[in-house]
């Protein structure tokens, strides 16, 4: 690693002041960056930890939608939404391993983007809400592609408001090493209509199946999917899998989403 | 370089480290407890494991200066107060839980934590929960015995003798 300084403010307003100096660099739960440092891959002067900051901790509940602060751990998450919002907390215990879940937090991996994180489904199909200390961005104009996000310089994720469904289920088929998503589905079913994202698959990062948000609207069984599939161009291939294979996935996947919903 | 002061195995201790010093890299070090071992550096292996205000983390990815305050778990301060090995330590003993060791510390940290959250977990959750804990030794069989023989469980169902 390059060599930086840790500063651990205690309150946004404190993190928000130290991101504003040079190449300072917001530190989450550090589980992709700090593999990112040791690569060499970013050269920060500073890296602000976000774990001292309380106001950013913690679930609380809001006329039918979760809250989760942006700080909050994977682990927590699948502790404290059990029972309000199962599907989010199956998802958030699957990500990584117990080690990883324990430091990792929603806001950091919503910052990250990484186009085989399960939070970016999660969020996408949910129709959640990302507040930062400056605003509030719909998930539909938050994702801008494969590690791009609607995030400013030294803009924070304050707290993630997720709208619960009447049903939902995220489906992960899981790369057995890293235990990223090789495809994820994240299907939610609201009373004006189904949402379906999916990550791991897009070279542009998680993306809403709008076709089969369509029929699983009309008619929210696996059948209904029957005959629909993505095209596999745009869908990233690598030695885990091809193009065609990860389309493959999606349409699989969904199906058995809607099937466990 | 940042004073950083934590507790570590019940003592407290204070040591001025670079920003980008990892836990592993403290441990060892500079307080020579080379118990918390470092196999793959990239958060896959479990061997770091240690554990930060009671919860299990990797000591590979987590800085010094981030635990500034903490209470902080390693091997070295699992067995119990008269030196002798606690239930788990000597469950991976008697069931043959360890050919090389290399993985050990991590397992047992992980075990540790698992056990304080779930007292009686199952075959299939031990399992889960040691996603994160690589062996290439054992093939886990006998580490889930060992497991579930320190959780008070039967294991006569759980791998072959």
């Amino acid at each position: 690693m390059y060599s930086f300084d840790v500063v651990r403010p205690k309150s946004v307003a404190d993190a928000v002041a130290a991101l504003g100096e040079e190449e300072a660099q917001a530190l989450g739960g550090g589980q992709t960056l700090i593999p990112s440092l040791k690569q060499r891959l970013a050269m920060p002067s500073v890296l602000v930890s976000l774990a001292s900051i309380d106001e950013i901790k913690g679930v609380s509940s809001e006329g039918g939608a979760v809250k989760i602060g942006g700080g909050t751990t994977h682990g927590a998450v699948a502790r404290e939404v059990a029972s309000s919002y199962p599907a989010l907390a199956a998802m958030a215990s699957n990500i990584g391993d117990p080690a990883v879940r324990n430091r990792g937090t929603v806001g950091g991996s919503l910052a990250n983007n990484d186009p085989a994180a399960c939070y970016p489904a999660a969020a996408l199909a949910s129709g959640a809400t990302i507040v930062t200390n400056t605003r509030e961005i719909a998930a539909d104009d938050y994702f801008q592609g494969m590690f791009t996000t609607a995030l400013e310089e030294g803009e924070i994720i304050t707290a993630v408001s997720f709208p619960i469904p009447e049903k939902a289920a995220y489906i992960k088929f899981e790369q057995p090493a890293s235990r990223f998503a090789l495809v994820g589905v994240f299907v939610a079913k609201f009373g004006d209509g189904v949402r379906v994202a999916v990550t791991g698959a897009s070279e542009e990062g998680v993306f809403r199946w709008t076709e089969a948000e369509a029929a699983l609207s009309g008619d929210f069984s696996a059948a209904a999917l029957d005959g629909l599939s993505v095209p596999a161009d745009g869908l990233m291939t690598d030695l885990h899998g091809s193009a065609a294979y990860r389309a493959h996935l999606i349409g699989v996947l969904t199906k058995r989403a809607v099937a466990q919903a | 370089m940042t004073k950083v002061t934590m507790t570590v195995n019940g003592k407290s201790v204070s040591k001025e480290v670079r920003g980008n010093m990892l836990m592993t890299e403290f441990l060892r070090d500079e307080l020579h407890l080379t118990g918390t071992h470092v196999g793959c550096d990239t958060s896959q292996c479990g061997a770091c494991n240690i554990h930060v205000n009671g919860e299990n983390v990797k000591g590979c990815t987590i800085f010094a200066a981030e635990c500034d305050g903490a209470e902080v778990g390693t091997i070295e301060g699992q067995a119990n107060a008269d030196g002798s090995l606690n239930a788990i330590q000597q469950a991976f003993q008697d069931h043959h839980g360890l050919q090389c060791g290399f993985c050990t510390p991590g397992m047992v940290m992980s075990a540790a934590s698992l056990l304080k959250e779930n007292p009686k977990p199952t075959e299939a959750e031990i399992r889960h929960y040691l996603e994160g804990n690589i062996c290439r030794c054992t093939g886990y069989h006998n580490i889930v015995k060992a497991i579930m023989a320190a959780s008070g469980q039967d294991v006569s169902s759980i791998a072959a003798e």
